[in-house]
């Protein structure tokens, strides 16, 4: 009898700039409940970068035009501190920023159950403390854990990951670098539980057969982050 | 501004002074106590220098970039200094979202006083090329956590950032500025500074004030002190007056006091 062993999981692939396999995810740390004054919060570490996420609320909206008679609505604010980036940012929104806040706020939306809070606001406050690749995905996973901190009830925590293409291989995750040499990279959040997706984008050239294997390789490094993020809140309130 | 302040309840105002009148705090510290401290630095490994600083709960990130500009025509040989501070929504529930706003740019001017006048940075060092090219160093304070006493711990945080910074050595050759990332050298400082900040309530000075104490605070008074007790930046703030002896009574404090905040900034 012949048996086959194959060893590691990329025989044949290029490996990566940091040595991962194309399926797997950088280091990838989260901790609840880290500020004092925050509803609820989040510390997230995923590679290079540091993201940390504020909530507050459900709380009464005073913006009247956002009001909603039968529901609460998603506010949600991504920003990136001046020293997060190699030359200095600029403090304040800039086009990017608020793109990515109007995302996030929508990814974020199918969990949270929102017709439990007419006439109010949750705030969501997504601060990138550095920056290294992959931040609104890193901004998302971590605002479901405040969100949860918070105890704003959900229906599934969303979660979210990208995947890509780097030297014609399509890889999960990308850093930095791979975004910047890459051909390209599909930003996915999901709700677990469902498997529904709640963010899509995609940014360079993917065949259909490359976008389906990314799409399908970036739900599987949501299921893992998943885990990551009930243990942060396993850790913080007990089992 | 003012009318973002938060409504203090009478009652809490009243137990608050009426413990402080007794030399009393509601959380249990003397009057020229501060709260727990820690700082770590080199904590965001994409800003030449960082520091994470707390004070009690209130909490704040620092990071520092260099740049290369021009140097102002006034001071064409010196390096730039730039104090910028954000006081992000996410600290404070009466923090909003948008261009600083009087509390936030007070915050960094007085940070920035501080540093500058304590000449603790050696600025002549950071000039390249007299009249056209400098250092700038940029520091920006992020406000991550509010409870009160933001001064003392910007203070303490950008001075922890900027011993912690490192700069590439620069040479110029022919008019032209190589930057030699591999050749990093730290930031040249003199002498460090601390600041400490006062609040007055009812009869009392109490130092570090807490965010309770800090909202029904009358008069507030902030000093910055080196090393060698120069006394470099001051600011009084709050609606009622201090007199001369409470001032002074400050100084003194701060004078013992400062040594404490010190040590945190050692290694």
């Amino acid at each position: 009898m012949i048996t086959i062993i194959t060893l590691g999981t990329n025989i044949g692939a290029k490996s990566r700039e940091d040595g991962r396999a194309f399926d797997e995810l950088r280091n990838l740390k989260i901790e609840a409940g880290v500020l004092e004054r925050a509803d609820g919060s989040a510390y997230l570490e995923f590679g290079g970068n540091k993201v940390l996420v504020a909530v507050y609320g459900p709380k009464e909206s005073f913006i009247r035009r956002f009001q909603r008679p039968d529901r609460a609505y998603i506010r949600c604010r991504y920003n990136m501190a001046p020293f997060s980036v190699d030359d200095r940012k600029r403090p304040g929104p800039d086009r990017r920023s608020i793109e990515i806040s109007k995302i996030t706020a929508e990814a974020l939306q199918p969990a949270v159950i929102l017709e439990k809070y007419p006439r109010s606001v949750i705030e969501i406050f997504i601060e990138v403390l550095e920056a290294e690749g992959g931040t609104r995905c890193a901004g998302i996973t971590a605002a479901s854990v405040a969100l949860a901190d918070a105890g704003i009830p959900m229906k599934d925590m969303v979660v979210a990951c990208a995947a890509g293409k780097v030297d014609g291989q399509v890889v999960l995750d990308l850093s930095e670098v791979e975004d910047k040499d890459g051909q390209a990279d599909v930003p996915v959040a999901i709700l677990p539980r469902s498997g529904e997706i709640t963010l899509l984008q995609s940014d360079g050239n993917l065949s259909t057969v490359e976008f389906e294997k990314a799409l399908d390789l970036a739900i599987k490094g949501c299921n893992q982050i998943s885990e990551v993020q009930k243990e942060a809140l396993k850790k913080r309130y007990g089992e | 501004m003012v009318n973002k302040m938060n409504i203090v309840p009478e009652i809490t105002r009243k137990s608050i002074t009426h413990l402080i009148n007794n030399e009393e705090r509601v959380d249990g510290r003397a009057m020229d106590e501060y709260r727990e401290i820690s700082l770590e630095t080199g904590v965001i490994s994409k800003a030449e220098g960082s520091a994470r600083v707390k004070i009690g709960n209130t909490q704040i990130m620092v990071g520092t970039k260099p740049q290369i500009g021009e140097p102002f025509p006034d001071t064409p040989d010196v390096g730039v200094l730039m104090t910028n501070s954000e006081l992000l929504p996410m600290a404070s529930p009466s923090f909003e979202p948008g261009p600083p706003d009087e509390r936030s740019v007070e915050l960094s001017r007085v940070a920035d006083r501080c540093i500058r006048e304590s000449q603790m940075v050696d600025l002549e060092k950071l000039c390249i090329i007299p009249g056209k090219k400098v250092w700038m160093v940029f520091i920006d304070l992020h406000i991550l956590d509010y409870d009160g006493n933001l001064m003392d711990a910007a203070v303490l945080g950008a001075v922890a950032a900027l011993k912690n910074t490192m700069i590439p050595e620069v040479k110029v050759v022919d008019n032209e500025i190589i930057i030699d990332h591999e050749n990093m050298k730290p930031l040249p400082i003199r002498e460090e500074v601390v600041m400490c900040t006062f609040a007055k309530i009812g009869e009392q000075l109490v130092i570090d004030p807490s965010l309770d104490e800090e909202e029904i605070l009358s008069a507030r008074l902030s000093i910055g002190i080196t090393a060698s007790d120069k006394i470099c930046a001051m600011q009084k703030g709050g609606d009622s007056p201090l007199t001369k002896e409470e001032i002074m009574n400050a100084v003194k404090i701060t004078e013992s006091k400062s040594k404490e905040l010190m040590k945190y900034l050692e290694c």
